[in-house]
């Protein structure tokens, strides 16, 4: 019984992280039809701007709960500085080549990505444990968990329901969701299709570096952290359908869970547990969860 | 009518490196030796190009020839080549055609991802096999030949590099007869249009099917091949970064003809090698400039500077 609970919380901890890396690629990939590798890369940038500027804060002897806030605008600017260059500065040259082409060149930023970080950071890793155990922590039963935790956890779900709100109910939301559905027709509607697939990018950038910062203190930032998570946020968005919020929401709960029984009941399935349940869901539902029936085009 | 050169290059070639084999320096026949198994992989992501579908998962296959290669050295103590090379091909093409009944439903990004995901499962396995030596790999030791022992040094190298160049030649020859065929041909026609060529009365199924076995014993014959030059496998092999560069250097090398991928992993292979010497964190950013490069002027890759100039004269 404890055994289980443990794994329900254990599962619900890990899915929060999962959602966090996870939902800005699918905002991507539900507005711009690429599927973004470079995602990983944002991750790592913003897992590195964080460890070394809260780093920084702490060692000048300034007030350790100010960290948070630290990490939060290092995410931010990341996203801020990262997102608006790789958008302006290549991807509005490929919109409208093969979707496949697409993840190539995202494919070769990340590649430029993962060693602009070594080139800045070096290849040592970074330690930057403070704010994980600053909150104190909470008993349940007889297992404890640092209350850390339920800041992903709140993180996971504050994004979540901030981004369905914008889609659905502000005005914004929803020249998006008619980007979405039809982009010409919108276009000549006069949506600013440009200056919507400028701010996707910028936010899903944003959001990327912030799944990596919120991630620093549960880790060691090292190199390669990129490309492990990459893999792992595409498992969940394609589980849940490429594009779709609910989707991701959906697939980060059931990996999460999963991984979290394989972890207590058969540990040496750990990583092997996450892919077959993609594969799975992909055999069943070739197009993941929550996905639209596409016309096929002569 | 314009006689295509591709096959008297090829046996030229092939003979000119099995001849220069002795007299080459020893990097100079290592570097021979693993971009000619990185080339026999590319040639089989070539086809899948052609076809219009890209694997981000080859990897799964590689990895699985160099262990079938490495298992058998391990566990059954059989370290003869040619049985190792057998071996990769069998358990590639099983696991190919096991595979392929699902995978050949799938199409674009998720043909892509699907297969990410069953090369990601493999490394999953592999990780956390301790018999297999977990994420550290195993060395192997291949040191007979159909039989005959070649154990010693100078002998025993040439014998793998010679294995590889004909293995090499062996696959160029094939795909290029594949290509030539009736079932080759339908390659590109479904990259342009999947659809008619259903109307055209033929199956599009299949032919992805058996186009996706064909690159997967070639990447078990390169993975095999790869395992006995380089003497060491580990589960890297299926990490999708691996299959990431099988991408690469497809892109890189054009689908064109069948001496591009050879000609794309050896430039591959030699900036590699300088690369890992002279600079080792800033080679990831030289590749991902390269490519997006290539992707943008020379969308035909490489190959294609040598087709343009013959049109032109």
């Amino acid at each position: 019984m404890a055994q289980l609970l443990a794994v329900l919380i254990d599962g619900l901890i890990y899915s929060s992280w999962l959602f966090i890396i996870a939902v800005g690629l699918t905002l991507i990939y539900g507005v711009m039809k690429i599927l973004n590798i470079a995602h990983g890369s944002l991750y790592a940038l913003g897992a590195y701007s964080a460890a070394s500027l809260a780093g920084y804060w702490i060692k000048q002897g300034y007030p350790p709960m100010g960290s948070y806030a630290v990490m939060l605008v290092a995410a931010i600017l990341v996203g801020l500085i990262a997102g608006p260059v790789i958008e302006r500065g290549l991807l509005r040259f490929m919109y409208g080549k093969d979707e496949i082409v697409l993840v190539l060149v995202t494919y070769a930023v990340f590649l430029i990505l993962e060693d602009f970080v070594k080139l800045v950071w070096g290849v040592d890793p970074y330690f930057i444990a403070q704010p994980y155990g600053l909150l104190g922590s909470f008993d349940i039963g007889d297992l404890t968990y640092p209350n850390y935790n339920l800041v992903l956890f709140g993180a996971a779900v504050f994004i979540g329901v901030v981004l369905a709100w914008v889609l659905t109910k502000t005005r914004q939301g929803k020249m998006l969701l008619a980007v979405i559905h039809d982009r010409e027709m919108s276009g000549a509607m006069g949506i600013n299709v440009g200056r919507v697939y400028f701010i996707t990018f910028t936010v899903g950038a944003m959001l990327g570096a912030l799944g990596g910062a919120l991630t620093a203190p549960m880790i060691s930032v090292q190199p390669g952290i990129g490309a492990e998570t990459i893999v792992l946020a595409f498992a969940v968005v394609v589980i849940g359908g490429l594009g779709s919020l609910p989707g991701a929401a959906l697939a980060a709960l059931l990996v999460g869970i999963v991984r979290a029984a394989a972890v207590h009941y058969r540990p040496e399935l750990d990583l092997f547990s996450i892919y077959l349940v993609m594969a799975v869901v992909l055999i069943m539902r070739p197009k993941g969860l929550f996905s639209a029936q596409e016309a096929r085009k002569i | 009518m314009n006689r295509d050169p591709t096959l008297p290059i090829l046996v030229a070639v092939s003979v000119i490196l099995l001849a220069a084999g002795p007299f080459l320096p020893r990097w100079a026949m290592f570097l021979i030796n693993v971009s000619l198994c990185y080339g026999i992989v590319v040639l089989g992501m070539m086809l899948l190009m052609r076809t219009g579908v890209v694997s981000f998962g080859h990897g799964l296959y590689y990895c699985l020839g160099a262990y079938a290669a490495g298992t058998l050295d391990q566990v059954c103590k059989i370290s003869d080549m040619a049985v190792m090379l057998v071996a990769a091909v069998i358990v590639t093409a099983l696991a190919s055609a096991a595979l392929g009944l699902l995978l050949r439903k799938y199409r674009d990004i998720f043909f892509a991802m699907l297969s990410l995901a069953f090369s990601m499962i493999l490394y999953g396995l592999l990780v956390k096999t301790s018999s297999l030596g977990s994420s550290d790999g195993f060395n192997i030791a291949a040191t007979k030949i159909a039989g005959f022992t070649v154990a010693g040094t100078s002998v025993e190298r040439y014998v793998r590099y010679a294995l590889t160049v004909v293995c090499a030649f062996a696959a160029g020859a094939f795909m290029y007869r594949y290509l030539n065929s009736h079932m080759g041909r339908l390659a590109e026609a479904i990259r342009d249009n999947e659809l008619r060529v259903e109307y055209m009365g033929a199956s599009v199924r299949n032919v992805i099917h058996v186009n996706y076995m064909i690159s997967a014993v070639l990447a078990g014959v390169g993975g095999a091949l790869a395992a006995i030059a380089v003497g060491h496998i580990d589960p890297e092999m299926a990490y999708w970064t691996t299959s990431g560069e099988f991408v690469f250097v497809g892109i890189l090398s054009g689908t064109s003809s069948i001496l591009a991928p050879f000609l794309g992993a050896f430039i591959f292979e030699t900036i590699r090698s300088f690369a890992y010497e002279y600079s080792p964190n800033t080679w990831q950013m030289a590749l991902g400039i390269t490519m997006l490069v290539v992707i943008m002027f020379l969308p035909g890759g490489l190959w294609s500077l040598f087709t343009r100039k013959r049109k032109a004269a």
